[in-house]
């Protein structure tokens, strides 16, 4: 009882500063559009990074791999939260509280994926508008799946802040951990014809499974689906589902450990 | 019953030992004062009590249970005041009481109540819907405290509580305190530079360099000084400070503009110190010890030596946090 008021009290208030944070929200809305019309255009045109069948572009290749990407950042930018938390004191009143430490990495991971879910269903709204067409079944495995990997990161991300001290180290976390996760995970190239050191890294990459997971639903039954997904649907969820659970157990131990 | 219990505390971090290895116990609806100059090690006994640091060696029970091995037990039974702000800036104030209550377990209809009673204690009903962010030092401290006094604990740490706020404020918190003690049995810990709040105490103990050195009711505490405490000044102190040892042969003590002696008859003793030393004097007092008399007499220091002006204290708290606003 106690541990569910624990998580609860975390949860919303994790979301209840999400919505009070307008810059947040505008660029959580505005950098995958940024991403997408930039890199989408400017890549399509030149490089031809995918051989696609007619009637699809590289604009529909790139849009899964961009959800992901969004839901990436924002879950661990959630979890390292708790960096300010121990920062600003106020973690300091949680860990005295008698509630037990695991409910308040649970409520943490769990608001965390809420944000991230937010951040998500406003991206699949635009599905329509690059010719991507999705049908109630296919949302509701979408979201699912979404909820599946943003648990998976936010919970990757307490792992993260539980062991940082001050939010400077955070900006190294970004460059070699967060961007190579994303550069890797076959979000804007795909895993074919790269060299075979870095296909061992995309396959290593948890976010691979994740975008792939994701183009199995859009692509499922068209003519391209061939060439933009890589492992099989129950793979793919295999790997998140595994990952999630690890990641959290993880979570809650170091949050139960770090000082 | 004992529902604090410190056996031979040791806490070291790395090499530098901040408690040394210190004892006390604390009786059920106790007011228990700590009192000593920063860096004394205050608030490291109290974050191992309240199960926040591991200690090196030694024990220390809560209510009865090991704060090392039933830290969860441990935390059921207390509420905390921190000596920093540990508030969410971000949220209202009344999402800070809410959110308290709420991991407390404290249920809807009662905590309503209390809302309205402690926030009317420290005068900020009428703010509670703004956010912490634009409160100023003063009434984050006074909302820090009264989210510390919203559920009724075994035992409630005070670290430092009262610093930065005037003195009304301070005695309509104490007096919600007393009345707590009364009516639910609460024992409080307590931390404090601050003279007039350490006489709320039943029981002080005066921590130097992470050791007790004395510990007893403010009333025999005192009674360590023998008598009067007469305090001077001259154009040069030192110089007034070397007659006073070597001419008359007193115990006297440098404090920060003068000297201070102890004697036993003040008001006959002023007289004759003056005719024997005329033009050094030029200024002179005479009262009854106080603890902070106690407290140089044991540790060699002025606790307000160390003692900025309360709000520059809190200052000095906020500033750090200012720089990321
Ligand atoms: N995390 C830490 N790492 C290293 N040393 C520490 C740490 N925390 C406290 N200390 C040291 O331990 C000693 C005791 O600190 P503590 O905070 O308990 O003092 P205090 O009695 O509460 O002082 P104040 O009146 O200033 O609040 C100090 O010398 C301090 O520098
Ligand atoms: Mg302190």
């Amino acid at each position: 009882m106690r541990a569910i008021q624990g998580i609860y009290v975390i949860w919303l208030r994790d979301i209840i500063r999400f919505f009070r944070e307008k810059p947040r929200i505008i660029g959580m809305i505005g950098q995958p559009l940024l991403y997408l019309t930039i890199m989408g255009t400017g890549l399509a045109s030149t490089l031809r990074p995918v051989q696609l069948p007619a009637g699809f572009d590289y604009i529909d290749f790139m849009y899964p791999g961009i959800i992901c990407m969004s839901v990436l950042f924002t879950s661990v930018f959630s979890a390292v939260s708790i960096v300010w938390d121990r920062e600003f004191g106020f973690l300091k009143e949680v860990l005295v509280a008698p509630v037990p430490r695991w409910s308040v990495a649970l409520g943490k991971a769990l608001g965390g994926s809420t944000i991230s879910m937010i951040q998500a269903t406003i991206l699949l709204v635009i599905a329509p508008f690059i010719g991507l067409k999705l049908t109630f079944l296919a949302l509701i495995k979408l979201w699912l799946i979404l909820f599946l990997i943003s648990f998976a990161l936010t919970s990757f991300g307490i792992i993260i802040a539980s062991r940082m001290e001050t939010m400077q180290g955070f900006q190294v976390i970004m460059n070699f951990i967060i961007m190579p996760m994303f550069f890797l995970s076959g979000a804007i190239f795909p895993l074919k014809g790269v060299p075979g050191w870095m296909e061992i890294l995309m396959r290593l990459d948890p976010l691979t499974y994740g975008v792939d997971a994701i183009r199995n639903i859009f692509f499922a039954g068209t003519p391209a689906y061939e060439s933009m997904v890589t492992f099989s649907l129950t793979q793919d969820l295999t790997v998140i589902g595994v990952m999630g659970v690890v990641f959290i157990i993880l979570a809650t131990w170091s949050f139960n450990y770090a000082k | 019953m004992k529902v604090i219990e410190v056996n031979n505390l040791v806490k070291k971090y790395n090499d530098f030992t901040a408690v040394n290895n210190i004892n006390f116990s604390v009786d059920e609806g106790e007011v228990f004062g700590f009192l000593g100059p920063n860096g004394a090690g205050k608030s490291t006994t109290i974050k191992i009590l309240s199960t926040l640091l591991t200690l090196t060696s030694g024990k220390a029970y809560l209510n009865g249970y090991d704060v090392q091995k039933e830290p969860n037990k441990v935390r059921s039974s207390i509420g905390l005041v921190f000596q920093e702000t540990t508030l969410d800036e971000r949220l209202t104030a009344k999402e800070n009481l809410v959110f308290h209550a709420m991991l407390y377990g404290i249920p809807k209809k009662i905590y309503q109540k209390r809302l309205q009673q402690v926030l009317e204690i420290v005068e900020l009903t009428d703010r509670v819907d703004t956010l912490v962010k634009t409160f100023s030092g003063g009434m984050k401290r006074r909302l820090e405290i009264a989210r510390g006094l919203l559920h009724y604990p075994k035992v409630i740490f005070l670290d430092e509580p009262t610093v930065g706020l005037d003195l009304q404020t301070r005695s309509r918190i104490w007096e919600y305190i007393h009345q707590l003690r009364k009516t639910e049995g609460v024992t409080i810990f307590l931390t404090t530079h601050y003279m007039d709040e350490a006489e709320n105490c039943n029981r002080i103990a005066i921590i130097d360099n992470g050791k007790i050195v004395a510990l007893n009711t403010p009333e025999k505490l005192k009674e360590r000084v023998s008598g009067d405490i007469v305090t001077m000044a001259s154009a040069d102190n030192n110089r007034l400070y070397k007659r006073l040892i070597n001419e008359f042969g007193l115990e006297a003590e440098m404090i920060k503009d003068g000297v201070q002696v102890e004697t036993a008859k003040g008001e006959t003793f002023i007289p004759q110190l003056i005719s024997k030393l005329p033009n050094e004097i030029t200024y002179i007092s005479l009262r009854k010890p106080t603890l902070n008399d106690v407290f140089l007499k044991l540790t060699g220091r002025e606790i307000r030596e160390e003692l900025l002006d309360g709000k520059e204290i809190m200052r000095a708290r906020l500033g750090r946090r200012s720089r990321f606003k």
